[in-house]
């Protein structure tokens, strides 16, 4: 697979306040390729340094050492910053502290108004980037009317507008409900399919890792795994060592063969579960 | 009670004067102000009326709405006239008692004042209610333009109106969360004397001001992540277009102010 973004050898350090003290190493060498068209999550328990790896993606945060290439740009080059930015868009938590606009499309719009693209090609790109997130019905609306689901579709969409190679979010599904968590990630996964950009999804919900392609494990500033789900989760005493869950039917499997169960480790999801149980049954009757 | 504030006043609808170019209305609307406080003859005060009439009805916004923005002001309206009509002094007396006295001037001046005063406040509202804020502020951006050359931050200015515009309703509902979370905690914010109830207001002025202080950090974060350095270079999505309607609406205008200076100079 060709990469589109390749870290190598990253350390990076948040100068201390205090000037005598050592600044602390949030990341300690830490080296990644990401290929085109991948979706992959991050894991890692708060304070990890999986924030930090995402904001030195897209060049807010420059690396104290190492270095961060996007599509064959290194980040730390000034001049090419915007063009870094462009490629890999970022998508936050909180869907209210990133919309800048009062209508939806004019937010949608915000990135291709920086760019200095065209009007005529804008109104294209914002229309075809709010079909994309399902959102043009909305497109006239405040911010304000719209549920979380909805908002941080639109974060989704004022991104998308930049065509991006990639797409970072952060955690985004955690300050919202079942039905809006449903929605983005429903999103997420179809842009990935239908528009092949590349993915990286930050998060807590195993849930959704276990929908990745790849997951990368962060723990303590290093790369602890990087595997194929299924691969990652049958790794579950280590999983928990590290503070992390693993999808419930991964761990109803991996108690069910502590206690002498013949069942495949790799499960990850309910309905492989629920098949090999079922097959477990019919076996022994 | 919170939710209730609009986001401005405006009153969305398919109408001429909606569609006219908010750089125009805001020029005619100044025009306008001007011309009501310079015109002293009577006609000038029918001129403005008319044309208030005619622009409300080509705007299709009930009279009613005009109306009900001239009530918070009826108290002003009331007090000005009564000062006007009781202390000026001049022309024939009607009546009078010790001081006060209502003399021919005085009724004069404060019909005068009280018709010019709602025409002010009707004209002005017809701005607000014909165009959507976000629209208002890009054309207060493009009219003031040319300050750019002075090196006056024009576009940073619009850019943090356009921000406060977004984040009034953010941040009311905030307001609400942190009083009911407050209230639930004992807080009494209801009664007590003034000065106990504005100290009841500091547990909840505080926790606003953090997170407006830790949201605007986070969309300084999001608005570089697409791209944001400033008003260098940008191009907009809704381009304000001027067309023949707004030229003659210009042109209208002009011509009632030139009238108005002409009944000027001929009643001196």
């Amino acid at each position: 697979m060709e990469s589109l973004i390749s870290i190598q050898d990253v350390r990076f350090s948040y100068a201390s306040e205090d000037e005598t003290e050592q600044p602390t190493e949030v990341l300690k060498g830490i080296s990644l390729e990401i290929g085109k068209g991948e979706l992959v999550a991050v894991l890692g328990h708060n304070g990890s340094g999986k924030s930090t790896l995402a904001k030195l993606l897209n060049a807010i945060l420059l690396p104290t050492s190492g270095k961060v290439l996007v599509d064959g740009i290194d980040t730390a080059d000034e001049e090419k910053l915007l063009d870094v930015r462009q490629r890999v868009g970022m998508v936050f938590q909180n869907p209210d502290n990133q919309i800048v606009a009062t209508i939806v499309e004019e937010d949608v719009a915000f990135a291709l108004e920086n760019m200095g693209v065209d009007p005529v090609e804008m109104r294209e790109r914002v229309d075809e980037a709010l079909k994309a997130v399902k959102m043009y019905d909305f497109r006239e609306h405040a911010p304000h009317q719209l549920s979380g689901g909805q908002k941080q579709r639109v974060a989704i969409a004022g991104i998308i507008a930049m065509r991006p190679d990639c797409i970072v979010l952060d955690e985004p599904t955690a300050m919202l409900d079942p039905q809006g968590r449903k929605e983005v990630m429903k999103t997420i996964k179809r842009l990935n399919r239908d528009y092949g950009i590349t993915v990286i999804l930050i998060t807590h919900e195993m849930d959704e890792a276990a929908q990745c392609q790849r997951i990368v494990v962060i723990d303590h500033g290093t790369v602890r795994m990087d595997d194929v789900p299924k691969k990652v989760f049958a790794r579950v005493d280590e999983m928990k060592e590290i503070g992390l869950d693993v999808p419930q039917a991964t761990e109803l499997v991996h108690l069910l063969r502590e206690s002498g169960c013949d069942l495949d480790p790799e499960i990850i999801t309910e309905e492989a579960c629920v098949d090999a149980l079922a097959k477990l049954f019919s076996q022994k009757r | 009670m919170l939710n209730d504030i609009t986001l401005g006043q405006y009153f969305p609808m398919k109408s001429v004067v909606h569609r006219m170019d908010a750089r125009f209305k805001i020029v005619i609307t100044l025009l306008y102000l001007v011309m009501l406080f310079w015109g002293q003859h009577i006609w000038s005060l029918v001129a403005g009326l008319l044309f208030t009439i005619v622009a409300t009805l080509c705007s299709k916004i009930p009279p009613k709405m005009i109306l009900k923005s001239i009530k918070p002001i009826v108290p002003i309206l009331i007090f000005t006239g009564l000062l006007n009509l009781l202390m000026l002094d001049g022309g024939e007396v009607y009546w009078h008692w010790h001081f006060l006295k209502i003399t021919e001037e005085g009724v004069q001046t404060s019909v005068f004042m009280i018709v010019r005063i709602c025409l002010l406040i009707a004209g002005t509202s017809l701005l607000t209610y014909t165009t959507s804020p976000i629209v208002l502020t890009d054309a207060i951006e493009s009219l003031l333009s040319p300050l750019k050359k002075l090196k006056m931050p024009v576009h940073e200015l619009a850019m943090m109106m356009t921000i406060a515009l977004r984040f009034i309703p953010t941040l009311i509902e905030e307001t609400s969360k942190i009083m009911a979370a407050q209230k639930a905690r004992g807080a009494d914010l209801e009664s007590g004397s003034l000065v106990q109830r504005a100290q009841a207001l500091v547990p909840i002025l505080i926790p606003l001001f953090v997170s407006a202080f830790r949201r605007a950090e986070e969309l300084a974060l999001a608005m570089e992540c697409r791209c944001y350095h400033g008003g260098e270079g940008r191009t907009r999505l809704r381009k304000l277009q001027s067309g023949l309607r707004d030229y003659v609406a210009l042109a209208l205008m002009l011509l009632l102010f030139a009238a108005v200076i002409v009944l000027n100079t001929m009643t001196k």
